[in-house]
């Protein structure tokens, strides 16, 4: 290789010792129209000039073609040879500009600057680092077929799978319905049953309730009848003036007289007629409370719950939540559980105090509820199932159908996710779901942005990844990440910036965006233009 | 920069976008302004005490009484050299002395022998020399006329509007009234202060408080304020800085004119709240006659404009004029100050340019700036690392965009401790500006005032054992929230501070610096985020001195260490750049000034004409707005725009808040990219005008960018404009700045002008309204017939590749076919051109005759430039053209001749810049 060189390098001064002339910053290519001694027509045509004005440091030419060599025109170009380099064009605004532009050091002819030739070099490590991306793209790209391969094995297994899990899903439907119908007959027994139990209950409540009342009907009726004559009287009722129906203050003797049904007084019997226009306020002479009505006592407790409710939203502006949209949101579910069961409990509780304790089932409506709970166990059991095979054809679909470059080559990055470290954070790309962002000495995440497209330009599209919305910026946009998809043996993520606020960009480097490399041996033919 | 990011402010600002008013006082809410401005115009209570008069041969002086309270004061009058005469009015005995402002005159000004021409006991008449011009003073009341001939020029106090607060003890506070008469009785005092009319004490005399903020206020009122009337005048300019109409508009109507310096954060348009900067100078105008205002005062000052024909429509006009009656036109202005003593200069003209020699012999000219300076600068809020740096500087080069600066913001320090890099993303900076160095461009990094109060910071060790911080009222180092957190400032008023801080800039104590390193100095009005209007407490103090008395000097100071500390690290050779947002009267001899925080809005860019024309007015030449617009994200077509309005202003750099999107000039589109660098490149080609006027401006002081009024002093139509303006006296620029332009009117003045389209040729009379209609490439840009301009049309990477580089001379000529023009050219960046290194031509054709003429034959540079091109426009076709040399040789140039627009091109005659040559044109 290095003779080879040398020796084409010997041949390349050879042959511009002997064969020269073209003026200055003209490339081979256009050579032809810069004929020494002859009038030379500018390359657009536009005129024709002596030849002793091409590169006489005077623009003629609007296209400035006629000073290849100089600075003259504002809008020429300069042609570096650069042997053992590129050859390359530089705007002629940088000729002689004390600045080395061009390795050969031709751009600087007459500026005093010293440059030295660094083509070779430039040549060397351009070529080692071509040579190594060459291998990189090389192995790269049998990676790159390998999982390619994968991906179709994996895509075939996972249509496969799909079809599986479709079949299985018919299974389980028709399991489903079988099991509701086994559910709902076993549970119209139970129903039934329950019904009786509880009538019963409450028939025997109600009775219960009765001999409770009629104790206190004659609890009263004793109590009222001061003179013990067996009858209650207008003059002992007057001494209750809770008992006023108009509330008015005056209890008289005619609203007492009401009372008692338009008579003086009363006997047992009779009390027990007049008993409902009295139980409601009479209040006892021995204890005076007056039970709270129950409903009035449960409302009361739920309030101050409906009241944290609404507190544990607080109000959105505070500047260090923007941070972690997802934790705010895992700590709001915790609060909503905190503050709910609470109240639940308390109110079972009461029920029981209020009401006594239903008696156990007899044991044969037992058995009935026995049968039905487990038809409903096993019914919602196949019902779990059914909706896990949804998912998973869900998400199998979605996989399927998931654009992951044209030969699913991106498919293996699906459902994994890369880290790099830097100074002071921790990035996290999770490819086609999300990118993030965490402070490495604590501190909660930031989304730098959710899955957007594929958004390379039209001949590359699969050479930028574009993930969007991430966490709002303050008065700024929400942000985003721009992933550069590039060669590599490895997948992994080389960098990131941020080069406008909240505008994240991260290198990556993966075999699937690996091209076949093209011929190796390009060195050749570039040095032809010698 | 603005206090955007300051958790406290940043609540309360939510997402509205508007200056939040509430922060900034207004009149009603400055109690000394409230006074002062609730005395109306009537007798004033002043007296003249002729017997005191005594005149020397440089100054009168002599006493005012006021009657109602028996106080004196001390009046001075001198002659100055050059048309000016100076008024100091003090109190004859206060009990300690009042703030005298040091430090913005450049020397004591000359005086000339004053004489009296007449005396009795109304008054006395004073010649001032020159002319027929006198100076009446009337004793009772007192008033001042400054005459010529049979016209009153000037009249002082003539609506009785003089008020002086005396300094006097507090006595809500003493307990023993007895004491206090005791005190009033010190035999020190006149006679007359004993019985002295008991003033009311009013709110605010002692201690005022602003929203969460008290002044305490030891001193009591002591401010100052005197009324001015202008007859004959209309128009009144300057008094900077205000987003706010080139012309100044009457104050009947809502509040004063307000000059206090002030971080206003998202400022709003067209009103005369207080800015960043205070130049409390006033020219008047008329057809007949320029005059200005030059009020000394450092403290908190408000100006109020009325004028008698300020509500007439103009027709209102012509019916006066038709009947002969009314009175002449006439301004009155009336300044107040809060603190410190009467001291002005009348500027008495008579021209525009007299005013500006007249200013610039007080308070001195425009600083040369390295040429460099002159061309782009690109800044962002904040290049992140030296990556960023490097490759936005690559950019420049892949897209074909000259530029000269890249700026560093406040993130490129360690933590914002100034004088310092951050270690990691600034590890090597000396790597960084060598890099730069390598293809001869420059950077700019912020120092700004305020110092992080931690004690391993260095800078802070040192301040604060020196004892050089700003003290509280206290006593102690005054400190403040500002971007590193706490923070104190330093007493820049301190000569031993200043010379202390300039040697911070040394190679060896600011580290990883070179010589390509220059200095921003930002948020120096001062900004404190949690002091009063975002600023310094009034009670703060600076050795014998309140801030209030200083205030509006600070910024001042510490741009003058700043600068003197980049001339001392070159051993005086290099010439300084500094940029600061704070000014005062003087800072023009210190560097350039920006118009602070403005938006990315068309209104913005509307504005940084008049703004920066205002600042011109008043000395202050170099002057830009943020390319862009500051806060906010612009749209293509106004960064566009805003690119090409700046190219034909001053100071030209993009700048853009750390919230917004990147905008380096070729992110928009090869379209965009390719406008954008149209504009900077027109830039470029320009630089070599642009750069002898500020040579011009360095040493006659009067504005590079100038409103058309200037040079056409007679022409009423131009005394408003605002739209358009000339740089220098030829080139004439309409740019545009409305959305969606189809075209512009652009008025072109002069009746025996012609102007020629630089981008077409073609020629217009003047005396007309031009329609012009635009695209997005549109710069409407006129060169005045008459006028020779030397440009460098091989635009490079910088300014400064294009040193060596030839010149192409547009003549331009006149309808006399005559044209005339200055070149002008040194090193570009050295203190040398005061050694008379330089050269310095006239350029002239008349008679067919182009000759270049030495403008200062003792001067000698040598350059390597030479004339490549010569472009005649409106020229009429030769037969031949000879070039002769000063060695007596001549030679025949070939020429191409353009019909169509008469443009005459000689190709190539070759002579070097600096010599002598004639062009006959047979």
């Amino acid at each position: 290789m290095s003779c080879q060189f040398l020796l084409l390098l010997l041949l390349s001064v050879g042959v511009s010792a002997v064969e020269v002339q073209r003026p200055r910053g003209v490339p081979l290519s256009k050579r032809q129209f810069y004929e020494e001694g002859k009038p030379f027509t500018c390359l657009d045509g536009s005129r024709t000039i002596p030849f002793d004005r091409v590169n006489d440091d005077y623009c003629d030419c609007q296209d400035g073609s006629d000073e290849p060599g100089t600075a003259a025109c504002p809008n020429g170009s300069f042609h570096c040879t650069n042997a053992g380099f590129r050859p390359t064009f530089i705007p002629s605004s940088r000729i002689n500009d004390g600045i080395c532009d061009c390795c050969d050091t031709t751009d600087e002819y007459n500026s005093g600057a010293t440059c030295q030739n660094t083509c070779r070099e430039l040549g060397r490590k351009e070529r080692e680092s071509l040579q190594k991306m060459a291998e990189i793209a090389k192995e790269g790209f049998l990676l790159k077929q390998q999982l390619i391969h994968e991906a179709n094995r994996g895509l075939e297994d996972k249509k496969a799978k799909l079809g599986d899990v479709q079949g299985s899903k018919k299974d389980l439907e028709a399991k489903v319905e079988a099991l509701r119908t086994v559910k709902e007959a076993a549970e119209q027994p139970e129903r039934e049953a329950k019904e009786r139990h509880l009538k019963a209950w409450e028939d025997q409540k109600a009775l219960i309730q009765k001999e409770k009342e009629s104790a206190r009907m004659a609890e009263v009726f004793l109590e009222l009848d001061d003179d013990a004559d067996g009858f209650v009287s207008v003059p002992e009722l007057l001494s209750h003036s809770e008992l006023d129906p108009d509330a008015d203050g005056s209890f008289t003797e005619a609203e007492a007289q009401g009372l008692l049904g338009g008579v003086d007084k009363v006997d047992t019997a009779a009390f027990e007629s007049i008993w409902s226009n009295v139980k409601e306020k009479y209040m006892s002479e021995s204890n005076a409370d007056t039970p709270a009505p129950e409903e009035t006592s449960r409302e009361e407790i739920n309030e101050p719950v409906s009241d944290n409710e609404s507190d544990q939203y607080p109000d959105d502006d505070i500047p260090e939540d923007e941070d972690d949209d997802d934790e705010e949101d895992e700590d709001d579910d915790r609060d909503e559980h905190e503050y709910k069961i609470p109240p639940t409990a308390r109110t079972e509780e009461k029920k029981d105090d209020d009401e006594g304790a239903m008696p156990p089932y007899d044991q044969e409506t037992q058995n009935l509820i026995d049968a039905a709970q487990k038809a409903r166990d096993e019914f919602d059991e196949a019902e779990r199932a059914l909706r896990e095979v949804d998912d998973q054809i869900r998400n199998l679909e979605k996989e399927i159908s998931f654009d992951f470059g044209p030969s699913s080559e991106f498919a293996y990055l699906y459902s994994q996710c890369y880290e790099l470290t830097t100074s002071e954070y921790i990035y996290r790309l999770c490819p086609f779901n999300r990118v993030t962002q965490k402070p490495k000495f604590g501190g909660s995440e930031t989304n730098l942005g959710s899955w957007g497209k594929w958004a390379g330009p039209e001949d590359s599209i699969y050479s930028v990844m574009k993930y969007e919305h991430g966490t709002g910026c303050w008065q700024g946009p929400s942000r985003s990440t721009t992933v550069k998809l590039t060669c590599g043996k490895e997948t992994v993520v080389t960098s990131t910036s941020e080069p406008s606020r909240c505008e994240y960009l991260m290198e990556f480097t993966c075999p699937a965006i690996c091209q076949e490399p093209p011929n190796l041996e390009i060195s050749s033919h570039e040095h032809q233009e010698l | 920069m603005a206090p955007l990011l300051v958790l406290g402010l940043a609540l309360c600002l939510s997402g509205t976008w508007a200056v939040d008013k509430g922060n900034f006082k207004t009149c009603e809410q400055s109690a000394f302004c409230k006074r002062q401005r609730a005395l109306k115009p009537g007798e004033s209570p002043y007296r003249a005490l002729l017997e005191t008069m005594e005149l020397t041969n440089t100054r009168l002086t002599l006493q005012l009484i006021n009657d109602n309270n028996k106080v004196r004061l001390l009046l001075e009058l001198y002659r100055l050299q050059g048309n000016i005469t100076r008024v100091k009015i003090n109190e004859l005995k206060p009990l300690k002395p009042r703030y005298e402002v040091p430090d913005v005159l450049i020397r004591e000004p000359t005086t000339e022998p004053l004489s009296v021409l007449s005396q009795d006991e109304n008054g006395v008449v004073l010649s001032l020399g020159v002319e027929s011009q006198r100076v009446i003073i009337s004793a009772r009341p007192f008033r001042l006329d400054i005459m010529e001939g049979s016209d009153v020029l000037m009249s002082l106090n003539s609506r009785g509007l003089l008020a002086f607060e005396h300094l006097r003890m507090r006595k809500d506070t003493q307990a023993d009234p007895e004491a206090e008469k005791k005190e009033e009785a010190d035999p020190a005092n006149q006679a007359e202060t004993t019985k002295e009319e008991e003033e009311k004490v009013e709110d605010g005399m002692w201690e005022e408080t602003f929203k969460s903020h008290t002044d305490s206020k030891p001193n009591g009122p002591s401010a100052v304020s005197l009324d001015f009337s202008l007859p004959g005048v209309e128009h009144v300019y300057g008094i900077p800085e205000h987003a706010d109409t080139l012309r100044l508009k009457t104050t009947d109507n809502g509040d004063p004119y307000r000059l206090y310096n002030l971080d206003v954060f998202q400022y709003e348009l067209y009103n005369p709240m207080a800015l960043y900067g205070s130049v409390p100078v006033m020219v008047a105008h008329s057809a007949q006659r320029t005059t200005g205002i030059f009020w000394l005062n450092a403290a908190e000052t408000w100006v109020d404009i009325s004028s008698n024909t300020a509500g007439k429509t103009v027709f209102g006009k012509m019916l006066d004029y038709v009947q002969g009656s009314s009175e002449t036109p006439q301004t009155d202005v009336r300044w107040i100050s809060e603190s410190g003593i009467i001291d002005i200069f009348i500027m008495l003209g008579p021209t525009p340019k007299d005013v500006f020699s007249q200013y610039a012999s007080l308070t001195g000219t425009q600083s040369f700036p390295p040429l460099a300076s002159l061309g782009y600068h690109q800044c962002r809020w904040n290049y992140n690392d030296q990556e960023d740096v490097k490759s936005v500087d690559a950019g420049f080069d892949e897209h074909d965009i000259p530029y000269d600066f890249i700026w560093l913001d406040i993130e490129h320090t360690d933590g914002k401790r100034y004088f310092t890099w951050d270690p990691h993303k600034f590890a090597t900076p000396k790597e960084m500006l060598q890099g730069l160095m390598d293809k001869k461009r420059k950077m700019v990094a912020i120092v700004d005032p305020h110092i992080k109060v931690d004690g391993n910071y260095k800078i802070h060790n040192e301040i604060r054992s020196r004892g050089f911080y700003v003290k509280n009222k206290d006593g102690g180092d005054y400190e403040g929230w500002c971007w590193p957190g706490s923070a104190s400032y330093p007493d820049f008023t301190r000569a031993d501070m200043r010379a202390w801080w300039a040697s911070m800039f040394a190679y060896d104590q600011y580290e990883g610096t070179m010589e390509n390193l220059y200095t921003w100095n930002d948020m120096n009005e001062p900004s404190v985020f949690n002091g009063p209007e975002v600023t310094m407490h009034k009670d703060a103090t600076h050795g014998a001195w309140e801030h209030r008395d200083i205030h509006n000097l600070y910024g001042l100071y510490v741009q003058m260490a700043t600068a003197e500390g980049l001339i001392q690290r070159s051993g005086g050779v290099e010439r300084p750049f500094v940029l600061t947002r704070a000014f005062f009267a003087g800072s023009q001899r210190l560097g350039a000034v920006w118009t602070g925080d403005n938006a990315a809005e068309w209104g913005h860019l509307k504005i940084s004409i008049p703004m920066c024309l205002s600042m011109g007015l008043v000395g202050i030449s170099f002057c830009g707005a943020d390319i862009g617009g500051f806060f906010k994200s612009p749209s293509t077509e106004l960064l566009v725009r805003w690119y090409q309005a700046g190219a034909y202003q001053p100071f030209y750099r993009a700048h853009a808040h750390v919230d917004t999107p990147r905008r380096e000039p070729w992110l928009f589109g090869p379209e965009n990219t390719a406008l954008i660098r149209e504009a900077v490149r027109q830039r470029y080609t320009l630089l070599p005008y642009w750069y002898q006027l500020f040579y011009r401006a360095h040493v006659t002081g009067e504005p590079v960018m100038r409103p058309l009024w200037v040079e056409y002093p007679q022409d009423l139509a131009t005394f408003a404009l605002e739209d358009e303006y000339l740089i220098g006296r030829d080139l004439l620029v309409h740019p545009v700045v409305e959305e969606g332009a189809r075209g512009v009117t652009a008025y072109l003045p002069g009746k025996d002008e012609v102007w020629f389209d630089v981008h077409t040729f073609q020629k217009h009379n003047g005396a007309q309204n031009l329609y012009i209609p635009v695209t997005m490439s549109s710069i409407p840009v006129f060169q005045r017939g008459g006028s020779i301009i030397p440009r460098k049309l091989r635009v490079r990477r910088s300014s400064t590749c294009m040193e060596h580089d030839p010149y192409t001379l547009y003549v331009a000529l006149n309808l006399q076919r005559t044209a005339d023009g200055e070149l002008y050219i040194d090193d570009g960046h050295t203190f040398n051109y005061e050694k008379k290194e330089f050269i310095y031509r006239k350029l002239t054709f008349a008679n067919k005759v182009l000759s270049s003429v030495n403008l200062a034959p003792d001067a000698k540079f040598t350059t390597d430039s030479w004339i490549e091109r010569i472009i005649v426009l409106g020229a009429s076709k030769p037969s031949k053209v000879t070039l002769k040399t000063a060695d007596g040789q001549e030679k025949q140039l070939e020429f191409d001749f353009d019909a169509s627009m008469s443009v005459l091109t000689v190709r190539k005659p070759g002579m070097n810049a600096g010599a002598d040559w004639t062009m006959t044109f047979q």
